[in-house]
């Protein structure tokens, strides 16, 4: 249900080199490093990795909502949309809230209770979000229950106020809002957090259905069982770099990075055992490979850090990959 | 069956209103050493019966009893010989520490309020057991990520040695590989001490690999009869 087909055929997002410091007294950190992906409408990329390993972050550098001690450095050009492309990390703030935010770039929240305005319905929020996007429309309350409706949302359920809602419910409503302004990428940031696992199927349906609708989402999670359900394509990030990259069947089943093994090892259905030790501070990051101290597979190589190697389109940063 | 070891409630009844109970004529025992699940959908009141096994919320009708003992007190009104063999593990670490604490503070606050000599050496040896590196333990909770809240949260939970463990949707905030560990630590501490534990979560794959046996509870607050059968040999 995206506006124009047009639109579909240039539309991509590609980012190259992205890299995100913050400086805090006495330290420098380095949330995000050298990342490059791309995005395009009809596909669904997942960015999975442990909490804290620069995944928000980079979400939040998409949408400039870095707070100012921020230093950024690449390019993640947004095209498509009949304008010419914008480099998301140089763009005044006046034109990202003006035509990037709700318009371009959808954002679903983690944790949507807490996204919503507590005094409000459901409805009022959403009817006010479709009279921002389209002053024109003679009946903005048909067109909130349409959009509601595509998130899986009975229009009944609109007349609640936040409080009354369900972690499912609310976590509708905050896709709902996210849809109003049409747009063909959707970043969701941990959206199945909290949610019990009939919710999460639920979500993820959704999402999926989204994407077969020619949208592009780009997940951002901890939660590899839903993953496995959703993406297309999958980039685990450890300590801000990206670890490896690749087709979902591909890193499910043949992860490359030591690291990503570790991490589906962990699984209760898997191996159940948990990756050893802590991931490193982003404030003293080891010179080589970031993994080396929780690695098993360690050699001598290792002290220099890797770069992403392609195996035949499964790209690994590995010296010595499984 | 009030003389053996566990954790035992029988005929539970309570909610948060008098005409209509969240969770009802509940029967569960947890016996030491074992592993109990507790599933259900959300709403179904998992959290309140973790509650009143916890002794933080009195039910209105049945009993429950502590290694024997019967409990007559909840909340501030419950025994403290009784209210230190439970230890808890909340779903959100955030809500469940004070913002303003240190880590390391944190661990030892139920070690201060028991008046437990050597503190400092205690909160060593427990920050060990969950892989909370010294530099974490002097931070606060903003400073650090859910999983090393989590970490400190179980540090803090099994302070004190508890005979019992309620661990209430632990590993909802929790990554894959952060799930894993804090799991092995509990199963190893029960091991060691022989401590009953209840773990409550609506992840089912999670719990058939944790658990010795799943209860199921039901959206009208019962325990599913159907349930809760020893798995027997695990894999």
């Amino acid at each position: 249900m995206v506006s124009a087909d047009t639109e579909l055929a240039v539309a991509e997002l590609a980012v190259t080199g992205l890299s995100v410091r913050f400086t805090i007294p006495g330290a420098r950190v380095a949330a995000v490093s050298d990342v490059s992906f791309t995005v395009c409408p009809g596909e669904c990329l997942a960015l999975v990795g442990e909490s804290g390993c620069g995944k928000s972050v980079l979400a939040a550098a998409l949408l400039g909502f870095l707070p100012a001690n921020a230093e950024v450095a690449g390019h993640a050009i947004l095209s498509g949309g009949g304008t010419p492309p914008l480099d998301l990390l140089t763009a005044p703030d006046r034109v990202l809230a003006r035509t990037v935010r709700g318009r371009r770039i959808g954002l679903v929240p983690q944790s949507p209770a807490a996204h919503l305005t507590p005094v409000r319905t459901a409805r009022a929020q959403l009817e006010e979000t479709v009279r921002a996007h389209h002053p024109a429309l003679r009946r903005p309350r048909e067109h909130a229950e349409a959009v509601a409706a595509r998130a899986g949302l009975n229009p009944s359920d609109l007349d609640r106020y936040p409080h009354e809602l369900s972690g499912g419910m609310a976590q509708r409503v905050a896709t709902a809002l996210a849809l109003v302004g049409d747009p063909w990428l959707l970043i969701a940031d941990e959206p199945t957090t909290g949610l019990d696992r009939a919710l999460v199927d639920a979500l993820v349906g959704e999402l999926r259905r989204l994407v077969d609708d020619g949208h592009a989402v780009l997940l951002i999670t901890h939660d590899l069982a839903a993953v496995g359900r959703v993406a297309d394509r999958i980039a685990v990030m450890y300590a801000g770099r990206l670890a490896e990259t690749g087709p979902t069947p591909a890193v499910l089943d043949t992860p490359l990075h030591p690291y990503t093994r570790g991490l589906l090892d962990s699984l209760p259905d898997r191996a159940f055992t948990p990756v050893p030790g802590l991931p490193p501070l982003l404030t003293d990051l080891p010179a080589g490979c970031a993994f080396t101290p929780r690695c098993a597979r360690m050699v001598p190589a290792c002290g220099q850090r890797p770069t992403l190697a392609d195996h035949s389109g499964h790209l690994v940063a590995c010296h010595r990959p499984c | 069956m009030l003389s053996a070891t566990g954790l035992y409630a029988h005929g539970v009844v309570a909610g948060y209103d008098h005409r209509r109970p969240v969770i009802d004529a509940v029967d569960l025992a947890v016996a030491g050493g074992e592993t109990v699940g507790l599933a259900g959908p959300s709403g179904s009141g998992k959290s309140t019966l973790a509650r009143v096994l916890a002794l933080l919320h009195r039910p209105y009708s049945g009993t429950l009893s502590i290694d024997g003992h019967l409990v007559t007190g909840y909340r501030h009104h419950a025994a403290r010989a009784l209210r230190t063999r439970i230890g808890v593990l909340f779903q959100q670490p955030r809500l469940s520490v004070d913002p303003r604490m240190t880590l390391r503070r944190a661990i030892a606050e139920p070690l201060r309020a028991a008046r437990a000599p050597d503190v400092a050496a205690r909160v060593r040896e427990l920050a060990e057991l969950v892989a909370l590196t010294p530099d974490l333990l002097d931070r606060r909770p903003h400073e650090v990520s859910d999983g090393q809240l989590q970490r400190a949260c179980l540090a803090r939970a099994l302070a004190l040695s508890p005979g019992h463990l309620i661990c209430d949707e632990m590993t909802t905030m929790l990554d894959a590989s952060t799930t894993a560990a804090l799991v092995a630590v509990i199963v190893d501490y029960q091991q060691r001490v022989g401590a009953g534990v209840l773990a409550i979560s609506h992840d089912t794959v999670l719990l058939d690999r944790w658990a010795d046996r799943v209860l199921h509870l039901a959206p009208t607050g019962r325990l599913d009869p159907a349930t809760g059968r020893d798995r027997g040999e695990r894999p």
